[in-house]
């Protein structure tokens, strides 16, 4: 018999608080920061996506490791939400099986790909700095 | 015996018979309706002067058994509680068995599926004390604020109205569905049980209220008022504070027997009760 519902279920609540502080503050300094002016942010000023302010904010391990959280927070929010209503089609036990182990598989190679590029974008934006 | 104001109503009824239906069909009849007349005592008028082979499962005829759950006019409820010229429209009444559940014949369902699952999550009291409960000394203690816990959910009549209402029971066949977990939930809850961890192996899997996503249909339905659908959402914070281990159940031990302290006598004005008619009883 599973018993992992009941963790797998609060995590996703947990994930879903993540996403909504986190995803605040990326809406707060990527989309809305004309309104909120999270100008600190973006010192370069003009758009928050342009290469310096991206740079400046990459060098920060607190936006390296905001990245990879709302990462892996997303990804077992969507994934496990995905699972339970492909789970609501009522498909058999060995399907079952191979879904909840494909959407493992995809959010964990997801998550390392995204985790190497926040480091990467790290990496870059320290060596640019330097130069 | 037509009554002032009696209308014809059209009772279009969903028929199966297994042994001779190769698919369910609708077949129309014609009733006369007064004021009053509930969707019950319409077919029993279609049994008596159409068509005696119509099937239907009925007891109390009075919101107590549960028996005469069916759907009405798209939304499941008891025959003998439903008023006829309440859910008629344009004189049409469409009545069908309760949906989520195979036909055994025509407003018969096969409630099965109901019961297996509500037998598999332990709606009983679970102690350990087995010799008190064999032979009990005293009754176990429970204050008000205890019984008011779950006092709401035992109303339940196993109907099964709230099993053919819900959207998540309706596709997911490993799902336990409203009823069982409302009852699961009801014991969980229960001052003077012990089996919280025995329930919590079953529950913290697929059969547990993981599945609901709180459509609420379960509760609009139920002809009793007893809202499961916040029993899940109760279960489910339960669960998951238990899984933080900040839940209170874990720590929590059976109430005991009634302390002596606790013990009061008759209270005043309250009237003895009249001689048994029956000897022997009492």
């Amino acid at each position: 018999m599973s018993m992992r519902d009941t963790p797998l279920w609060t995590w996703h609540v947990i994930a879903g608080l993540i996403i909504l502080v986190l995803l605040g503050l990326h809406m707060g300094i990527m989309h809305l920061s004309g309104v909120l002016h999270f100008d600190a942010m973006s010192p370069a000023g003009d758009s928050p996506v342009d290469w310096a302010n991206v740079a400046y904010r990459a060098k920060m391990i607190f936006f390296t490791l905001s990245y990879i959280v709302l990462l892996g927070a997303g990804l077992f929010h969507g994934l496990y939400g995905l699972k339970n209503i492909l789970f609501e089609l009522g498909p058999p036990a060995g399907l079952r099986s191979a879904i909840s182990a494909l959407l493992l598989l995809l959010g964990v190679g997801l998550f390392a790909l995204g985790t190497w590029a926040a480091f990467t974008a790290r990496t870059v934006a320290l060596a640019a700095s330097s130069m | 015996m037509a009554n002032e104001g009696t209308t014809n109503v059209i009772f279009r009824v969903r028929r199966y018979d297994p042994d001779r239906d190769a698919a369910p069909y609708y077949q129309d009849f014609t009733v006369p309706v007064p004021p009053g007349m509930v969707v019950l005592e319409g077919l029993w008028y279609i049994k008596e002067h159409m068509d005696a082979t119509l099937s239907w499962r009925v007891s109390c005829r009075m919101g107590v058994c549960g028996s005469c759950g069916m759907l009405i006019n798209g939304s499941p409820t008891l025959a003998c509680n439903t008023q006829i010229h309440d859910v008629a429209r344009d004189g049409l009444l469409m009545v069908a068995p309760l949906p989520n559940f195979d036909i055994i014949r025509d407003l018969v369902p096969d409630l099965g599926p109901l019961f297996d699952r509500h037998s598999h999550l332990m709606p009983f009291i679970v102690r350990e004390d087995h010799d008190e409960m064999q032979e009990p000394s005293d009754q176990y203690w429970q204050s008000a604020d205890d019984l008011l816990e779950y006092l709401q959910f035992t109303y339940c009549i196993k109907c099964g109205c709230c099993m053919a209402a819900c959207p998540t029971f309706a596709t997911d066949p490993t799902y336990s569905g409203p009823q069982p977990l409302a009852q699961a939930y009801r014991y969980m809850i229960d001052s003077r049980d012990g089996a919280f961890e025995e329930r919590k192996a079953i529950l913290a899997g697929e059969a547990g209220p993981w599945r609901c996503h709180y459509a609420g249909e379960c509760s609009a339905v139920c002809p009793k008022g007893v809202d499961p659908a916040r029993a899940i959402q109760l279960m489910k914070r339960e669960l998951v504070l238990d899984y933080l281990r900040l839940g209170k159940l874990r720590r929590r031990k059976p109430a005991g027997v009634l302390p002596p302290e606790k013990k009061r006598g008759r209270r005043e004005g309250i009237p003895e009760h009249p001689p048994f008619t029956v000897e022997g009883a009492g």
